[in-house]
């Protein structure tokens, strides 16, 4: 068992799970510390998905295709930033309906565009390739999950970095907190809270279509209907578990990733794969009722 | 000119006209923005509208629409129940499922007469929808895990382990498509007009309706709902026990969702198939029917009935002019979009 666990196939998956999640998770931090709750990164990751693949398609090149893809998202995440920042309309309702009419809209331009349904793919379609950092990829076992990724793999730990970076040591990153805690107290000491949460949901828009990208064009390179299949979701999960810190929630989205690749892994031993697809999301509900026992002890909530 | 000027400042109009007017905006808005998105792919904006309402009620059109309308209003007071009192269930996608299987399963494998099969298939669907949305509840008051994301999750292990039931042990050989063995005749639930998809699965859920509806009025338990829904903090303070009541309506609203599973296999599908309760989208249109009305029980019921229009035009739309029909949920997600946009449905509290 312990070898099977320790392939470096496993990790690879994992890596591979945890990308799309964090980078959706991400945006998710940076809209909850402004005092929005986001829950249309699965809409936002799903819209990416298809542009990324529609764009790649059409232009002929992988550049297209990611700039499509953070461009379609962030134009999405406009349709948030304007109901909820400008107009401050119920957060929840605006995520919920934005998080249908994703589904619905790349379903509907899968089949009036690409003229499919189900799923749409394209051998002559460039995905994001692979790249070999000396060193790092010649590590046993771990390896090809550290030194051979795709470069959004890397950028998504840069991010998380970043980030953190932002929101501890920078005059932004300082008004973006306070906002989020009292944005009266904000308001009064000059921060333009409507501008700051504009900003900021566009900026989780584009970290979204990266998140897309990933999903469609980063290790397969094809678009199926509904593909980000709860991921949004989970990474709202990681957001709450974090506490919308940036490294915390990075930690939660491993313990997701690895999730993923045990239950791909546990498929490939023969399970069926019916049972073994849930495994992520019975982990993201365990996690989450176990750190809100720990809190509820604590006397704390979660930040929802 | 003056009489008529008089008269419209001296009758008030009901205030139902007034809360609907955005509605009528939002749905224009839908239609303009849908009709845009078919023109820009090279489909008729003015077919798309004319062959929806035809194919929503014309001729024999109109019994589809109604037979469509029966799951959908379920599936619409399954989310307006929670709503009402302002928290959410969104895993009645999950529950719905799990209604459905189970059914399939007491159907086609219970020991008993076929009337005694027949009225347990439709009890334990209903029974474990509830338990498994009960179960999401549990998870909020002890747990404190957010309905909003619990139940969400919760729906993808419930179709994982009806998907394998029947992929494996309870798998139909002779269809390709992963099954349970069909129905017998005596153990499913008849037509209610016959030569029409209607049957007393209708019925079942009228009195549901209208239960809810009148409870919803006229009882002390639908006024402790509307009071939660207006503001749990006084509601609190005014002797609502939150908890419990957290507690029964996730029950309600999964048992109604069961219920719905259990009337779509033993009434129109004769079997459990994979996917196939969730792929008609019940769920999405009854929850936005709900969040349409703002949790009102009657408003969901006919929003749910003009979706249900929409999606059988939509078929109609898809097989005459071949427009996706899926352009109808865009259309539906449109309209809650713009309302909740401009704060006429759910402001912010």
């Amino acid at each position: 068992m312990t070898s099977f666990f320790l392939s470096p196939a496993f990790f690879d998956q994992a890596v591979l799970g945890i990308t799309p999640i964090l980078l959706a998770a991400l945006a998710g931090t940076l809209s909850e510390r402004v005092g929005l709750f986001n829950i249309a990164l699965e809409g936002q990751m799903l819209v990416g998905a298809f542009a990324a693949v529609a764009g790649s398609h059409f232009t002929g090149s992988l550049a297209g295709g990611v700039l499509m893809a953070v461009v379609a998202s962030t134009l999405f995440s406009g349709l948030l930033a304007f109901g909820s920042a400008i107009l401050r309309g119920n957060d929840i309702v605006i995520g919920i309906s934005l998080n249908l009419l994703a589904a619905g809209l790349t379903s509907f331009l899968l089949r009036s565009l690409l003229g499919v349904s189900g799923t749409f793919s394209d051998s002559a379609m460039a995905g994001l390739t692979r790249l070999h950092i000396p060193g790092l990829a010649d590590l046993p076992v771990i390896g090809r999950a550290l030194g051979e990724q795709n470069p959004l793999v890397y950028l998504s730990w840069l991010l998380v970095a970043a980030i953190a970076i932002f929101l501890a040591y920078t005059p932004w990153g300082l008004r973006v907190r306070g906002i989020g805690e009292q944005a009266d107290a904000a308001v009064t000491l000059g921060a333009n809270a409507v501008r700051y949460r504009i900003a900021v949901t566009l900026a989780g828009g584009a970290l979204c279509g990266l998140a897309g990208l990933q999903l469609s064009l980063g290790s397969l390179t094809l678009f199926s209907e509904n593909m980000t299949a709860g991921r949004g979701w989970i990474a709202v999960a990681a957001v709450m578990l974090g506490r919308a810190r940036p490294l915390p929630v990075a930690a939660a989205c491993v313990l997701f990733g690895i999730a993923d690749a045990l239950g791909l892994k546990l498929q490939g031993e023969g399970l069926p794969n019916q049972i073994t697809d849930s495994a992520p999301y019975v982990v993201t509900l365990i996690a989450l009722v176990v750190a809100g026992l720990r809190q509820k002890i604590d006397g704390r909530k979660l930040s929802v | 000119m003056s009489a008529f000027a008089g008269l419209m400042r001296t009758t008030k109009l009901p205030q139902w006209v007034g809360s609907l007017l955005p509605v009528f905006w939002a749905v224009i808005v839908g239609f303009a923005v849908c009709g845009a998105i078919a023109g820009t792919v090279g489909l008729s904006p003015l077919l798309m509208l004319t062959e929806l309402i035809k194919g929503a009620v014309e001729g024999p059109q109109i019994f589809e629409t109604v037979a469509r309308a029966v799951p959908l209003v379920g599936m619409a007071l399954a989310a307006a129940m929670p709503l009402r009192a302002g928290i959410v269930n969104l895993g009645t996608d999950g529950q719905l499922v799990l209604g459905g299987c189970v059914a399939a399963i007491i159907a086609l494998y219970l020991p008993a007469p076929d009337g005694v099969r027949i009225v347990l298939a439709l009890i334990t669907g209903t029974l474990v929808g509830g338990a498994y949305a009960a179960l999401a509840a549990a998870g909020e008051i002890y747990a404190r895990v957010p309905l909003l994301v619990s139940t969400w999750l919760m729906s993808y292990p419930a179709k994982g382990l009806c998907g394998w039931l029947v992929h494996a042990p309870l798998a139909d050989p002779l269809v390709a498509w992963p099954s349970t063995r069909r129905i017998p005749l005596g153990t499913r639930l008849e037509h209610l007009i016959p030569g029409t998809p209607i049957n007393d699965g209708f019925l079942l859920i009228a009195f549901a309706a209208i239960l809810i509806v009148f409870l919803d009025r006229r009882s002390s338990v639908g006024y402790e709902l509307r009071l939660r829904g207006l503001n749990e903090r006084f509601a609190r303070y005014g002797g609502v026990a939150i908890d419990r009541q957290t507690f029964w309506l996730m029950f309600a609203s999964g048992a109604m969702a069961g219920l719905i599973g259990a009337v779509l296999v033993l009434g129109s599908q004769y079997r459990f198939t994979d996917g196939a309760l969730t792929a008609p989208q019940y769920t999405w249109s009854g929850t936005l029917a709900a969040l349409l009305a703002g949790g009102e029980p009657l408003g969901a019921i006919i929003a749910a009935v003009l979706f249900a229009a929409l999606q059988t035009g939509g078929f109609a739309m898809e097989r005459s002019v071949e427009i996706p029909r899926v352009l109808t949920m865009v259309l539906e997600s449109i309209v809650i979009l713009f309302l909740a946009m401009r704060g006429a449905i759910w402001r912010r509290r």
